[in-house]
């Protein structure tokens, strides 16, 4: 990993990798990143940078490893996802989160895009299912509990190695 | 200072959620667990990670006990500072304490390195991690399937092997001072055992020890391939007896409780999935939603794809939510019309059934019948004639599918219960077409027309050693099986994407490439292992056969992926998959109990070959042996075999099963109740 994460800075500064903050832009090449349409978001979670340029230090690197790895939890994966889909990140998911979060899922571009008819329906779904105290939006606990019936969530949950 | 975890920002009606019992089981076995849960984090790097240990008990009032630090969702920074809280915490603890928790420590940490190294040794587990980059999840659960095949034939090889070829092969050559005894048969008519098997003598053709090789017959009729050779009735060593004919029949109980008992083990997640799910649909919006996005995906192709197959998916199932109510306001006459004209495509299916299983007898009828007269100087013709079975069954297995696939658009159902239908049926037709076989094999190896042949209780004449006829029959079913999946491979879809890569006329690039079918797929191996399992008992050398024929078509099938599909537009969901090939596999096994059963307890052993010579069933061994146990041990089996026994343990044993209904019924309620509650309590703040 270590090595991975000094490839991604300019020559100069690699023998001081350990300091060192690898902009937004480098750690966009990643090719596991480079697919996901979430990619900003999780520079976003994980970068702990004060001035909000989204750069990540090799701890943030580690840390985003991790959770990504085959070996972290369900409740860590899942605590992770939430803060990732939680685009205005107030806590909660509420309904324009949802469908910001549907469109990244259908892809970009005007005709990859559900209807407004259909947005409307499936957020109605979604909240059926998943919002338990009938608030309109979906905390962290009801989320956990949804995603940890959800067969699918800790297999597609990991990066590869 | 002390950093406290985050605390999730939302706050209010959390507390009554901790009441649910799902969130409770988890923390259940959270505790339990304790610290095993935290596995090796894959990062290594100089920050030199460790996992603090967890808290000891005496400092936890509440639900939760303390995990350690690598199951927090903090970052590094904050999981230091945590660690650096409870090692100062560890000082004040008496030395008794402390050893127990380095202990712990380094226990645990061997144990996740040796479950991480056990990983290393899986066989082909790079080679799936790089399919599912490639093309998901829903594909890599085939490649598992086949994994998982292998592995079991080669299991049920290896029992085989042990318990009955290696003692004929060592009492043989005398190893360990062995011998053979071989018990001539009493009260037998003599006619009964007389077997020339036809094992090439003299200079013969090469072309006789191919076509040999490809139907089973000739030279190969006389090896440990088949149970015409396992002649012994015991083996010798120094002064052990080994009973080789219990032996047989033993292991073949073995390999099929392993098969079974295996399965279910697999199976048991995916069931436990789906009866939690119930209320749900079966794929719920928030699961295709929030565990939507396949994190393994690396290529922008493939994400392009994925991003479509999402929307695609998502579409569809908004669709047939509106067609499900539309359905719901169906007019009586409507209702009536759709009724019939499903019935009568009912009738239509069950005519195509019926003329590929008369179809199927009539060949297998054929065959047999002309194998035998025609002499071994034709022997294209002979061989074709051989294989006539295999080839009806692969034809049928081919296109009634296809028929069946053309017929469900008229019968107007959803689009998610129009493929569970049309599966259910094509895993019919491949499983119905292997008993029709078996039933055409037995009716012509029973017909008896004299009295000479009723002494023997089957067709001496034409089938002295009937055992390795059904033997021969599987292992070219099998051999057939193999060939066919590398010519389909070879001659269709690799010219296949030769034709659309170079030929740019429209109806051409319409056809496209071929998709990756995965049902088709699974279905096919299914068959094989199913022919397997029937065929072990009459060759026990059969699954070895079958490992080899796995294990090639893995690579086989990993290059023509590769190389040849597009990836599908509607991905079936991994999970949903797992349980369905888990499941079809089960009917396929239970399937293969059926003729294994009335062969082993009804049709009379042959007496000219094999190692039940001696009995009148392959089945007569087990009573002829308890007979030999002492009188107390007798009675005890007696007594469990018994109607006294088994009425009252049949009834303890639905008992049981309706307790567990019950609970499961009472929890349901339990959890109505809960959401209610959860949803008064936003309005009633003094609740």
């Amino acid at each position: 990993a270590y090595k991975r994460f000094s490839e991604l800075l300019p020559k100069e500064e690699r023998g001081n990798a350990c300091a060192a903050r690898v902009p937004k832009s480098q750690i966009l090449t990643l090719p596991e990143l480079r697919a996901n349409p979430f990619q900003h978001r999780i520079c976003r979670v994980f970068s702990t940078s004060d001035d909000g340029d989204d750069s990540m230090s090799f701890e943030d690197f580690l840390d985003m490893l991790s959770v990504f790895s085959d070996s972290a939890t369900a409740d860590i994966k899942s605590h992770y996802a939430f803060r990732i889909f939680d685009f205005d990140d107030d806590g909660t998911l509420d309904r324009k989160d949802l469908e910001k979060l549907v469109n990244c899922l259908t892809g970009q571009g005007e005709e990859s895009r559900l209807s407004n008819a259909e947005m409307e329906q499936l957020i109605q779904n979604i909240l059926e299912e998943s919002d338990i105290d009938k608030d309109g939006t979906i905390n962290l606990s009801e989320f956990q509990h949804v995603v940890s019936r959800s067969p699918d969530f800790t297999r597609y949950g990991g990066l590869q190695r | 200072e002390v950093l406290v975890p985050e605390e999730p920002r939302a706050a209010a009606p959390v507390g009554f959620l901790q009441e649910l019992p799902s969130y409770q089981s988890a923390l259940r076995r959270r505790a339990a667990a304790g610290g095993t849960q935290g596995r090796r984090a894959a990062a290594q790097g100089s920050a030199g990670l460790r996992a603090a240990e967890a808290r000891g008990p005496e400092q936890d009032g509440g639900e939760l006990a303390a995990r350690p630090a690598r199951e927090l969702p903090l970052s590094i920074a904050e999981k230091r500072i945590l660690r650096d809280c409870q090692q100062a915490d560890i000082k004040y603890l008496s030395a008794w304490k402390q050893w127990k928790r380095t202990s712990s420590k380094s226990l645990k940490k061997g144990l996740s390195e040796v479950k991480e190294f056990s990983s290393y040794l899986e066989l082909w587990r790079h080679d799936i991690h790089s399919i599912e980059g490639k093309f998901g999840t829903g594909i890599q659960s085939y490649f598992s399937f086949l994994r998982f095949l292998v592995l079991l034939n080669f299991i049920i090889f290896i029992l085989m092997f042990s318990f009955v070829t290696l003692p004929t092969i060592v009492s043989k050559y005398g190893i360990f001072n062995s011998s053979l005894a071989k018990i001539p048969p009493e009260n037998i008519e003599p006619h009964c055992t007389v077997y020339k098997p036809g094992g090439n003598k003299g200079l013969v053709y090469f072309y006789a020890y191919l076509k040999d090789l490809l139907s089973g017959t000739g030279f190969l009729e006389v090896t440990r391939l088949f149970y015409g050779y396992y002649t012994i009735d015991e083996a010798w060593f120094s002064t052990l007896r080994y009973n080789l004919p219990l032996a047989y029949l033993l292991a073949t109980f073995a390999y099929l409780a392993l098969s079974l008992i295996w399965i279910i083990k697999r199976s048991v997640e995916g069931f436990k999935q789906n009866l939690v799910h119930d209320e749900d649909q079966f794929q719920s919006y928030c699961n295709k939603v929030f565990a939507g996005w396949d994190f393994c995906i690396t290529d922008p192709n493939a994400a392009r794809l994925k991003h479509r197959s999402l929307q695609y998916e998502l579409q569809t199932d908004l669709e047939e939510e509106r067609l499900k109510r539309k359905i719901a306001d169906r007019t009586m006459k409507e209702k009536l019309r759709i009724y019939s004209l499903r019935i009568f495509i009912n009738i239509i299916v069950i005519a195509v059934l019926s003329g590929c299983f008369y179809s199927i007898y009539r060949a297998t009828v054929f065959s047999l019948e002309n194998s035998i007269d025609i002499s071994n100087t034709n022997s294209q013709a002979n061989l074709l004639v051989q294989y006539l079975p295999s080839m009806v069954i692969t034809l049928a297995n081919f296109i009634a599918p296809q028929i069946f696939s053309f017929l469900i658009r008229f019968e107007d159902y959803s689009p998610a219960f129009e493929i569970r239908l049309t599966l259910m049926r094509c895993v019919f037709v491949r499983l119905a077409n292997i008993g029709v076989l078996l039933f055409s094999l037995w009716s012509q190896i029973s017909y008896c027309a004299t009295d000479e042949c009723k002494a023997c209780g089957y067709n001496y004449e034409l089938y002295p050693c009937w055992e390795s006829e059904v033997g021969q029959e599987m292992y070219k079913l099998m051999i057939f099986d193999f060939i066919i999946i590398l010519a389909v491979t070879l001659f269709v879809d690799f010219p296949r994407k030769l034709l659309v890569t170079h030929c740019s006329c429209k109806p051409v690039q319409w056809c496209g490439l071929q998709e990756f079918r995965i049902s088709d797929n699974v279905l096919e191996i299914i068959y094989g292992q199913t022919i397997c399992w029937i065929g072990t008992f009459f060759s026990p050398l059969l699954p070895a056969i079958a490992t080899i024929k796995y294990f090639i078509i893995f690579y086989i099938k990993k290059i023509s992926l590769i190389h040849t599909c597009k990836p599908a537009a509607r991905p079936i969901r991994a999970s949903s998959s797992n349980f369905f090939f888990l499941v079809v596999l089960l009917i396929g096994l239970l399937l293969a109990f059926i003729p294994l059963g009335i062969s082993i307890a009804h049709i009379p052993s042959s007496k000219a070959c094999g190692p039940f010579r001696s009995f009148n069933t392959s089945w007569a061994v087990v009573p002829d042996t308890v007979l030999g146990f002492p009188t107390g041990l007798q009675q005890v089996l007696h007594a469990i075999a018994s109607e006294a026994f088994a009425v009252p343990f049949f009834m303890v044993v639905c008992l049981i099963m309706f307790y567990f209904i019950a609970l499961a019924g009472a929890h349901k309620r339990v959890v109505e109740q809960l959401r209610e509650q959860l949803v008064m309590v936003r309005f009633d703040p003094l609740f």
